[in-house]
């Protein structure tokens, strides 16, 4: 697979905020790739300068090997789905679809059969008359993934386009608009700020803070090894513990209050910080509930705080300590699960090759 | 509370009627058969209107007022929009200065309007003619039109221009595909509300217009002669008629250009 985009140490300042703050990334042809961070994070700006509808202060940005500068919006090869679809009002869902054909120069005799082909791509066979203004919420969406899919672009943006939709209808979208990518095998650049979406549907991901990319990673390696504090609470949920490094070689020793010595290979530890402090981090399901000590080794005593249920799984907040610090537990809810309630006496083990940590 | 409620509307009825009365005198006497404007009526007749139809200088005035309202209201709505466009979706340099002056003209009394164009088109030795009566018809017009098109502009969804060049139309193509069409009924309504003050100005036209009178301007001199007072009032009625008529058009079009793009969203 070949590098389709390049962005080089990319800067965009809006008077005095600097919403793009020297990005550089490389998107290879056919992947799905989002852009994840919370509002305010640069990566919309990131995808309008992509588009064209803005041009970095500083940097450049190339797609399949050539240099979008001083190339407008209507002479790249991009197409955008816009967060509020942006569907022509005026026009009918033929009529949005087939608008921009005529720009790429294709004979009008081939529009209609190209526009039935792009709505049978997107489920909305038959729409051909319908009015945009009769449409909900989702047809919209599906219509501007046509109207933009129709002129096969090299690559396709898409500007939080599931946001505006119910719980429901957005995970059916997640997992059409996966499929699609993967058959009509256009590069989709995916802007979102939830991560679940972000995971479910990548194939890589760039988290971005305050106008920088804090980590570029596969959704598998972002969860399990975010490279910083940070990343590790935006992408899920995470405990943090304070620990002391006690032997700083191949393996890193660390001491804990939740267990005297732990070892964690260099693989798993980010942040180069000098320090003799460090941060451990550990997922909430990487911990197991017992309700007595018997046959676990290391087992962390604690009593239940706090019981939320939420279907599939149910949190735990367990306190560990006697200065009330405590750690989020999720147990999923399969058959034959002890139930807990708040007060009772349990013990935490932990998966201990699952921590990582932090020295920043 | 109850009684307060139903001083109001005393007032308020009241208030139309002072408004309103003295234009519904003008049917009545245009169809009443007596030469002399006053109570008890004495009958009914269609003879007024008849007349009309012979007065040429009547026809001439006419001719001479829709050339101006339909030229005046094409140029205020042509530079209205663009005036409009521009100051709604880019910044620059004395934007609220230059829509200040443009709009001032909503607030000077008109005989200031007149005199002064009327000073700088015989300083400049322009002869007085129609268009110069054109011109003093944009100048009143271009703040009514300005603010038409600014609300069709301001529920113009940004982001249906940037799908439009997405989508590899350019800017013109797209001012034509999509914006245009999109405030269309912004720009009906300019243009009738336009030809509809334009139609019946008087103090502008009568400075600034030569030997070519228009129709406000021919009335206003048939006060001089009393016998032709009644068919006045016959022509004053189809005035308000027509008025009435254009008014209410121009008020749907600009209804419909204020809901028509945000419905989509």
């Amino acid at each position: 697979m070949s590098t389709l985009v390049k962005v080089q140490e990319v800067f965009k300042s809006f008077e005095n905020v600097h919403a793009v703050n020297g990005v550089s990334l490389e998107i290879e042809e056919g992947q799905f790739y989002s852009l994840l961070g919370p509002s305010g994070c640069g990566k919309t700006t990131l995808l309008r300068l992509i588009a064209g509808f803005e041009l970095p202060t500083k940097g450049g940005i190339s797609i399949d090997g050539i240099s979008m500068d001083g190339i407008e919006p209507n002479r790249r090869p991009t197409n955008m789905v816009f967060q509020n679809y942006a569907i022509f009002p005026h026009l009918n869902v033929e009529e949005n679809v087939s608008y921009g054909l005529r720009n790429k120069g294709i004979p009008k005799s081939e529009h209609s059969k190209l526009v039935d082909e792009a709505l049978d791509l997107v489920g909305l066979a038959g729409y051909n008359k319908r009015s945009s203004n009769a449409l909900s919420g989702g047809q919209k969406q599906r219509v501007a993934l046509a109207r933009a899919l129709i002129l096969k672009p090299k690559v396709l943006l898409l500007d939080e386009p599931l946001s505006a939709l119910d719980k429901k209808l957005r995970e059916q979208m997640q997992s059409e608009l996966r499929h699609l990518q993967r058959a009509v095998g256009i590069t989709f650049i995916l802007v979102t700020h939830d991560q679940q979406e972000a995971l479910t549907m990548s194939d890589k991901i760039a988290v971005m803070f305050d106008g920088r990319v804090a980590q570029e990673a596969s959704p598998r390696e972002l969860y399990e090894l975010p490279n910083s504090q940070k990343v590790a609470s935006f992408i899920g949920e995470m405990n943090f513990v304070n620990g002391k490094i006690s032997n700083d070689g191949q393996e890193v020793h660390v001491q804990t209050e939740i267990i005297d010595t732990l070892k964690i290979s260099k693989g798993r530890v980010f942040g180069n910080s000098a320090k003799n402090n460090l941060i451990l981090g550990i997922r909430p399901e990487k911990i197991s509930i017992h309700p007595s000590r018997s046959k676990i080794d290391g087992a962390l005593g604690g009593k239940i705080l706090d019981v939320s249920y939420s279907g599939e799984t149910t949190h735990y907040n367990v306190q560990y300590s006697t200065d009330a610090k405590s750690l989020t537990v999720s147990i999923q809810n399969a058959i034959g699960q002890q139930i807990y309630s708040v007060g009772d006496d349990v013990y935490l083990q932990f998966d201990k090759e699952n921590f990582i940590a932090f020295r920043e | 509370m109850i009684k307060l409620s139903k001083l109001l509307k005393v007032f308020a009825i009241t208030y139309l009627m002072f408004l309103y009365a003295p234009a519904l005198l003008l049917p009545i006497f245009s169809f009443n058969s007596s030469q002399i404007i006053s109570f008890p009526l004495s009958g009914f007749t269609t003879n007024w209107f008849r007349e009309l139809m012979y007065q040429e200088t009547l026809h001439e005035a006419l001719r001479n007022s829709l050339i101006v309202a339909v030229s005046s209201s094409i140029f205020a709505t042509t530079l209205g929009t663009l005036a409009s466009r521009s100051t709604s979706r880019y910044n620059f340099p004395g934007k609220q200065v230059s829509l200040t002056f443009i709009l001032a003209p909503l607030v000077l009394p008109e005989i200031i309007i007149g005199v002064s164009l009327l000073i700088v088109l015989i300083q400049l030795g322009l002869p007085l003619n129609l268009w110069s009566v054109v011109l003093g018809h944009t100048l009143l017009i271009m703040p009514f039109s300005i603010l038409i098109m600014n609300s069709a502009f301001s529920n113009l969804d940004i982001s249906l221009e940037e799908a439009s060049l997405d989508l590899g139309e350019n800017q013109f193509g797209t001012f034509r595909r999509v914006i245009l069409p999109l405030v269309y009924p912004g720009v009906m309504a300019s243009l009738l509300l336009g030809f509809t003050l334009s139609l019946d100005e008087f103090i502008i036209a009568f400075f600034l217009t030569g030997t070519e009178t228009t129709l406000p301007v021919y009335i206003w001199s048939l006060f001089r002669f009393p016998k032709l007072l009644p068919t006045t009032m016959a022509l004053g009625t189809i005035l308000l008629c027509v008025s009435l008529i254009l008014i209410s058009l121009s008020e749907y079009f600009r209804r419909r250009a204020a809901k028509s793009n945000t419905s989509v969203l």
